[in-house]
């Protein structure tokens, strides 16, 4: 009680007196990030002579021309539904391979065991840009370029080490009677891994698949060599080329930008916990 | 031995037939471990090997592998180009940068956040969404910023007499190209930093407070010190990316003015895709693997050592 009642008495007055500081700096960090933003979003109301005048303020008539522009586009809505298709397959590819490896790594004492454990985790250690080159080499021999499938293989296997390593984790993680358990009622290893420790891994396994979208959703380098046909093109190819056709209509290309975060924030908004989770996570471990 | 005293049940475990579920107990490692590793040795440790085999030839990457060896000529060529120490002093200007302004800048903000202020939540969800935007966005939008004519910034600074053309000139790229990253990339730390700093108990902390230490005695000989590995992990990934920065660069200047913001990343981009030396850009490559490597095991062996004997960090606390 005396304890309590002390730490009561020590904390209330502390934070009283410093939040007008503490608030000052968050609203400063918080302008510089937001202010770039916001400059996009209105930007994208305004005509190109307002942007100049007047770069900060509400336009003074809001045109709304360069948004529907953009939606009424072909190209975008091609670029999102590819950006979304790359993006799932990588994830579902990565998961699904990495769910396996990691439940034998975990669940299973094998001879090599470290030593293919140890062969992956070194995989985080490899730079995309370093292999980039052969790769493209590799996917024109196997003619995958220009083949959504040369960027979802490619992207996949440099997701595969951390994958595996935050869901080899939790699999430990899920105690061995349960196993025990299960087998005595007859169930196979792998009726094991699929009924009983995949929806037991739910979180890790919604968090390492946040992981691969985001990773996947932003992938530039990769789909800027394989991709050069129009039709294959992702969001964030699809902005470069924009940028360069509409140098100078800055207030379409804002718009563009725009409509171009909206997926990328709102899934952010749903799935912030995994994503922020995943990162500290898989940063510790790498 | 331990599982006969567990019941009836648990006797019957070793009893079918062994060898038979021997070679199923293969048979699952095999079919489960294989795609991912075909996968990885195809499409990760193949490549990296590739790049090493090619940075000896002369290739302009068609025609099945190269066949024109040319020993280290590729390699004597680069070091002996000032491309090549430009690039080097980028990545270094970036990392000392990153490690003493951005670092200490995301730390900060964490710290501040994890004071019990009206808010937060919300700050901390604004703070960490430029690193959800790809890094396209980022640079686009940031070119658009920056252009000389009618970008944000010039008519911001404007007010103070200042105006440039941030991205074309070279006194100004570097520190232009340094804010952008710190707009995207500062949060992330930050994050890193919330999770480690909600780690230290906070009895700790308050025992020093009733101890009599003010808020930077707490700072420098509590937090900061219990922080240790969650900054070393931090610097680390910050010079790992920046060895292989390319995204950013590429949308926001292509390298340019006069190779004035090139970073390894880039030259060997331009190099491999654009010239079609193969050979020499997979050189380049090498360098860039060869740099993260030796960092990477140097500062694990001298920085990180005791950080990774203890770590334990995983997804809900567990490993």
């Amino acid at each position: 009680m005396t304890t309590l009642a002390t730490r009561g008495h020590g904390k209330k007055p502390r934070p009283r007196r410093n939040t007008l500081p503490l608030h000052a700096v968050a609203w400063i960090v918080g302008a510089f990030i937001l202010i770039p933003v916001l400059y996009a979003v209105l930007g994208g109301f305004k005509r190109n002579s307002e942007l100049s005048e007047n770069p900060f303020g509400l336009p003074t008539s809001w045109v709304t021309g360069n948004y529907t522009d953009v939606l009424a586009s072909h190209s975008f809505w091609l670029q999102l539904w590819n950006s979304t298709f790359i993006a799932v397959s990588t994830t579902v590819l990565t998961v699904g391979v990495a769910a396996l490896a990691g439940f034998v790594f975990a669940r299973f004492a094998f001879r090599g065991r470290e030593v293919l454990f140890t062969l992956f985790t070194a995989g985080l250690m490899f730079p995309f840009a370093v292999a980039i080159l052969p790769i493209f080499v590799l996917l024109r021999t196997l003619g995958l370029l220009g083949n959504p499938l040369g960027v979802i293989l490619v992207q996949a296997a440099f997701g595969l080490p951390l994958t595996i390593i935050i869901l080899r984790g939790f699999f430990r993680s899920i105690p061995g009677e349960i196993e025990e358990a299960a087998i005595i009622d007859g169930c196979s290893p792998f009726g094991f891994f699929w009924r009983i420790l995949l929806p037991m891994a739910k979180p890790a396994v919604a968090t390492v698949s946040v992981l691969a979208i985001v990773g996947s959703w932003n992938n530039f380098m990769l789909p800027l060599v394989v991709f050069t046909e129009e039709a294959n093109w992702t969001l964030p190819l699809g902005i470069q080329q924009f940028q360069g056709q509409y140098a100078s209509d800055t207030a379409r290309i804002l718009a563009y930008l725009v409509l171009a975060m909206v997926p990328a924030l709102g899934f952010y908004a749903v799935a912030e916990r995994h994503l922020v989770g995943g990162l500290t996570a898989g940063a510790t471990k790498g | 031995m331990t599982t006969l005293t567990r019941g009836p049940e648990a006797v019957k475990l070793p009893a079918p037939a062994p060898a038979v579920k021997r070679r199923g107990r293969w048979l699952t490692i095999t079919l489960f471990v294989l795609p991912a590793l075909v996968l990885f040795l195809l499409l990760v440790v193949a490549p990296i090997l590739v790049a090493f085999y090619a940075s000896v030839f002369r290739w302009n990457g068609f025609g099945g592998l190269p066949t024109n060896y040319i020993g280290f000529d590729n390699f004597t060529r680069l070091f002996g180009t000032e491309i090549f120490t430009r690039d080097l002093w980028h990545l270094l200007v970036l990392v000392v940068f990153s490690v003493c302004v951005q670092l200490p800048f995301s730390l900060a903000v964490a710290l501040l956040l994890n004071q019990r202020i009206r808010g937060r939540a919300l700050y901390r969800l604004v703070f960490f969404a430029p690193y959800v935007l790809s890094e396209v966005i980022t640079g686009v939008l940031f070119s658009l910023i920056l252009s000389p004519g009618t970008g944000m910034a010039n008519q911001l600074l404007g007010v103070f007499g200042i105006n440039s053309d941030w991205l074309a000139d070279p006194d100004t790229v570097m520190p232009s190209l340094f804010l952008v990253m710190t707009w995207k990339y500062f949060g992330f730390h930050m994050m890193i930093y919330l999770a480690g700093r909600q780690n230290i108990p906070n009895e700790l902390v308050e025992a020093a407070q009733i101890d009599g230490a003010n808020s930077w005695k707490t700072f420098r000989h509590i937090t900061l010190p219990l922080l240790g590995p969650t900054i070393r992990i931090s610097v680390f990934l910050s010079v790992i990316y920046t060895i292989q920065l390319f995204d950013l660069v590429w949308i926001l200047t292509q390298g340019g003015p006069a190779h004035s913001s090139e970073t390894m990343a880039v030259t060997m981009f331009e190099y491999g895709f654009k010239r079609s030396q193969v050979g020499y850009a997979s050189a380049i490559s090498v360098v860039m693997f060869v740099l993260s490597l030796v960092f990477a095991l140097v500062y694990q062996r001298f920085v990180m050592r005791r950080d990774l004997e203890g770590a334990t960090t995983s997804i809900g606390g567990r490993t």
